[in-house]
């Protein structure tokens, strides 16, 4: 058989839809849906989402230093993780860079109960969120979100589709469930109940 | 060792505590961003270094704390300040508790966000700008060909000439009025202008009414009107004052 150079898409019709799919992934700055990519390719939903599983073989770890990845309600291009180190050479990573426990706590909030307001985010942490939420927001990982119910309501805030692209979830229902924790409430209570005794002692 | 002596290196402040507690005081500080526990730290650690225990100044310093922990829950909490008084012991255990346990579950969160950080920090992409906007298609309004003849019909029409007539007007010099309202006044000590200005042209009224006024600035006369649109009385100034000398005499 002749040696062909690697070709990534052959001829046919999915084919062709598969190239015009390639083409607008790899111009927008931010996952695509099925929905937008059918409205740009001018194609049915079915269509395209037969032309993304092509895609999704040919651009996978350990294939291709491109990866189709599903991701924050959409389709996108990443680099692979094998080409890491390089990329990590080339370009920074100033959202995620450094971000604290605070931070981690308050976008936990926001994550599993947003929208919510900085006040309701001081009540769950016990301090004022007032810095974190706003350096949170300049990175893009929170953004507003209307006001509470009310005249003069707190500006409440949700996360974004950076924040489920850097954290790599497919939505915000990908986060794990944390009502495994239901015996917690008493077992907190007996200790507490258990100190108070010592002291009345 | 006295509470106030004690220095701080926390996130948000660094320096004695007394400069902490006056900042607080002036609210240029928000004590909902202290930790206290980590004050509490820093005056445990302090106490260990030292050999003798300093009664007075334990109590002194938890009194501060007690206050700044109360000022920071009401600063946090203020909507929720009755709520938690009426509650029983009990009741406040129980929400204590639960809400513990809801901070808990929020660690258990965070956690979980920090380990997957971690494993998803090989993962690049593009990021840049928000995707263009789709461009609003520019539809030209209905319009009929006859339409824009006529619209071009009426660019192409010579304009009207323009009228240069005010060019040729002469005024009346104010000299003129000058002098005869300065001969009427010898005659007599006042005249209404309404009555000199009969049978002129407007021009000439202007000029009159302007003469007037160079009258008056001139300190000749006295210009009177009871009311705007009021007849205007026009009186020689040193007779009004010689009659006001009189008023002043007799009086």
């Amino acid at each position: 058989m002749e040696n062909r150079p690697f070709r990534l898409i052959t001829s046919g019709p999915l084919e062709a839809l598969a190239r015009t799919l390639e083409a607008l992934l790899v111009v927008a700055s931010a996952p695509l849906s099925v929905a937008e990519l059918a409205a740009a390719a001018d194609d049915d939903e079915a269509r395209i989402e037969s032309a993304l599983e092509l895609l999704a073989e040919r651009f996978v770890e350990g294939r291709s230093g491109i990866v189709l990845e599903h991701v924050s309600g959409g389709y996108a291009f990443r680099a692979s993780r094998d080409e890491a180190p390089a990329c990590a050479r080339l370009v920074e990573r100033p959202v995620e860079r450094g971000l604290s426990p605070a931070a981690l706590e308050t976008l936990a909030v926001a994550a599993y109960l947003g929208p919510v307001s900085r006040p309701d985010v001081a009540r769950l942490r016990g301090v004022a969120a007032d810095t974190v939420v706003a350096g949170l927001v300049e990175r893009g990982l929170l953004t507003e979100a209307g006001r509470e119910p009310g005249v003069g309501g707190a500006v409440r805030y949700r996360t974004t589709e950076l924040f489920e692209r850097i954290f790599g979830l497919e939505s915000l229902s990908a986060l794990p469930r944390l009502d495994d924790l239901g015996d917690d409430a008493d077992s907190i209570r007996g200790r507490l109940e258990a100190v108070a005794a010592r002291r009345g002692a | 060792m006295r509470a106030p002596d004690l220095d701080l290196d926390l996130d948000t402040f660094e320096g004695p505590f007394d400069l902490l507690l006056t900042l607080v005081l002036r609210e240029e500080l928000a004590l909902g961003e202290v930790d206290v526990a980590e004050i509490v730290l820093a005056y445990v650690e302090r106490l260990a270094a030292r050999e003798r225990l300093d009664l007075e100044g334990c109590g002194e310093f938890l009194v501060l704390v007690a206050s700044l922990l109360e000022l920071k829950a009401r600063d946090l909490f203020p909507d929720e300040e009755v709520d938690l008084s009426e509650l029983s012991p009990e009741e406040a255990a129980d929400e204590l508790a639960r809400r513990l346990e809801e901070y808990r579950r929020l660690k258990h969160g965070a956690a979980w966000l920090a380990e997957r950080l971690e494993h998803e920090s090989d993962r690049y992409f593009r990021l840049g700008p928000a995707p263009l906007a789709p461009r609003p298609e520019r539809r030209l309004a209905p319009g009929r060909p006859e339409d824009l003849a006529a619209a071009v019909r009426a660019l192409a029409e010579e304009p009207p000439q323009l009228s240069l007539a005010h060019m040729g007007l002469r005024f009346p010099p104010i000299e003129r009025f000058l002098d005869r309202f300065r001969a009427t006044l010898r005659r007599r000590k006042a005249f209404m202008l309404d009555a000199e200005l009969e049978g002129l042209s407007r021009l000439e009224q202007a000029a009159a009414f302007l003469a007037v006024l160079e009258l008056r600035k001139g300190n000749e006369v006295r210009i009177e009107q009871a009311a705007p649109f009021a007849p205007i009385r026009v009186s020689r100034l040193d007779i009004e004052r010689s009659s006001e000398w009189r008023t002043a005499r007799s009086a």
